[in-house]
């Protein structure tokens, strides 16, 4: 079901346009603050922490876990699992899980994350680990 | 400064539509207009400000027009469901600050006729929109994080669609009026886990009105005097992803601040309006605003607690965004009004609080398990 399902394109910016390139590479980057040493998701050219300006993109291992989900029954395009996953890094992100059986998701579940493709960058989503 | 005491709600209109594929969106805003104005006494001539929120055609500029208004002072903060909590306390002070006299308030939609229009996109909108966040589904997260960390069941949860349900049968205008059971609740088809059907509010169309004003004008009205005397209004998101915590809402700080404002605490309060998007909404913000602790609140509910006449804390007594009217997806609005009926002894005489003196009227807005505002209003009747 998933797989058919048709993702839109990013709409991309400046500030954003690196995490779409390398999305395209297959990495998926976060955000950290050199001045307060903090992580952040989804990324922003202000720390919203520290308010700092000097932050800088780094790889994500990808790694997570299952914070919450629901899995919504009904939809246009059929049942799907949304949810939110905590990466090692720390910074936590919504997201849905794919290419997993969506009926038997945990919280604290690990995953990682998969790149499905759009008619522009690829987008980011999470699958059982 | 303080907004206590500063401003009364002298007039409210709930539109007994639930249904409106007869009329238009600013028609309905005209209609609610009107039953605020005439309920406080008043004329059109004598409202000096207006407020109203992203459900308004275009914006304040084209109502004011179409209302054929004269105002001094507009407002037209958006936060969802909640923006019309958060209206009253911003009249308050446009009133302390004598910006205007005699504010109106006005809600109205028609969701059930047809789609809404989409929201504009946040500047997350990259990296949310493609997972598909509903209000279903967004709660649901909430739901089952809250049932993970603090034991929370459906059943306890149901028990508040149950006393919703309690209340609606005696309200003429109740989109839904048959009382539910616990089983009804946990029996009906899951929406988004673990989220039932029964834990979803209505869809109606229709809307709603206050008129604001200042003590002299309320006084040399004729309805019951029904003042402000604390609000408090906060927003919460996931803020860069850090220490994310979807079992509380921005209620942990809006309450506490209306709460300190009023001078009273929890357990003064005889009658509580709280939006009931879903039944986790009412359980997550009764916690927050500390009726009860945080993981209590599926004890505090169950077993009849919120049903007037029965419970500790009677709430939403016209059958709430569960059962009777959820406007334009937005349940603030009705929420207040509701909560003026006990404070003027108009709600049904099944539901109506005896004595209710005091009451608290609380609402969340945008996705509780996305982004959302939080907002709190304490009223008391004088």
């Amino acid at each position: 079901m998933t797989e058919a399902k048709k993702y839109p394109a990013p709409v991309t910016n400046p500030e954003t346009a690196q995490f779409w390139e390398a999305a395209k590479q297959g990495k998926f980057l976060i955000k950290r603050c050199t001045a307060c040493g903090e992580a952040h998701y989804f990324p922003r050219s202000i720390c919203p922490f520290c308010f700092s300006d000097k932050t800088v993109w780094e790889e994500s291992s990808g790694e997570a876990t299952i914070y919450t989900f629901s899995l919504m029954r009904k939809s246009p395009t059929g049942p799907y699992a949304i949810g939110y996953v905590t990466l090692k890094e720390g910074p936590s992100l919504q997201t849905n899980f794919v290419d997993c059986d969506i009926d038997t998701l945990k919280i604290g579940q690990k995953v990682k994350v998969v790149f499905k493709p759009t008619d522009g960058a690829p987008l980011p989503f999470f699958t059982t680990a | 400064m303080t907004i206590k005491g500063k401003a009364y709600i002298a007039g409210i209109y709930e539109h007994p539509t639930r249904h409106a594929p007869d009329k238009s969106t600013p028609q309905l805003h005209a209609e609610v207009a009107k039953g605020a104005i005439e309920d406080a006494g008043l004329t059109k001539e004598d409202v000096d400000g207006y407020f109203c929120a992203g459900d308004a055609p275009g914006g304040a500029w084209p109502m004011v027009d179409y209302l054929g208004l004269k105002v001094r002072h507009v407002d037209s903060t958006e936060t969802g469901g909640c923006s019309y909590i958060i209206h009253l306390g911003h009249a308050a002070e446009a009133i302390a600050a004598g910006k205007c006299s005699i504010a109106l308030v006005t809600l109205a939609g028609k969701p059930r006729t047809g789609p809404m229009p989409p929201r504009a996109a946040g500047a997350e909108a990259d990296f949310e929109a493609a997972y598909g966040a509903t209000t279903h589904n967004a709660y649901g997260m909430c739901a089952m994080r809250h049932m993970h960390d603090y034991g929370t069941t459906s059943e306890q949860l149901a028990w508040i669609k149950v006393a919703a349900s309690h209340h609606a049968q005696y309200n003429p205008h109740a989109f839904l009026k048959e009382v539910v059971t616990v089983e009804d609740v946990i029996n009906s088809p899951m929406i988004s886990d673990p989220l039932h059907r029964m834990d979803c509010c209505v869809v109606t169309d229709g809307g709603g009105a206050l008129i604001v004003t200042t003590p002299e004008i309320a006084k040399s009205l004729k309805k019951p005097l029904v003042r402000l005397i604390g609000h408090g209004e906060a927003m919460k998101g996931p803020r860069g992803g850090k220490d994310l915590d979807l079992t509380y809402s921005a209620g942990v700080w809006s309450g506490p601040r209306a709460f300190e404002e009023a001078g009273v605490t929890p357990k003064d309060i005889k009658y509580a309006s709280i939006y009931d998007s879903f039944t986790i909404t009412v359980l997550m913000q009764l916690e927050d605003l500390g009726f009860c602790k945080k993981g209590e609140g599926g004890k505090f509910v169950a077993d009849g607690n919120l049903i007037s006449g029965v419970g500790k804390l009677p709430f939403n007594t016209d059958g709430g965004g569960l059962c009777s009217n959820h406007p334009v997806n937005r349940g603030g609005m009705t929420k207040i009004i509701e909560a003026v009926r006990q404070l003027r002894g108009e709600a049904h005489p099944k539901v109506q609080v005896p004595n209710c003196d005091l009451a608290i009227a609380h609402g969340t807005g945008g996705l509780l398990g996305v982004r959302h505002a939080a907002s709190t209003a304490i009223l008391e009747r004088v």
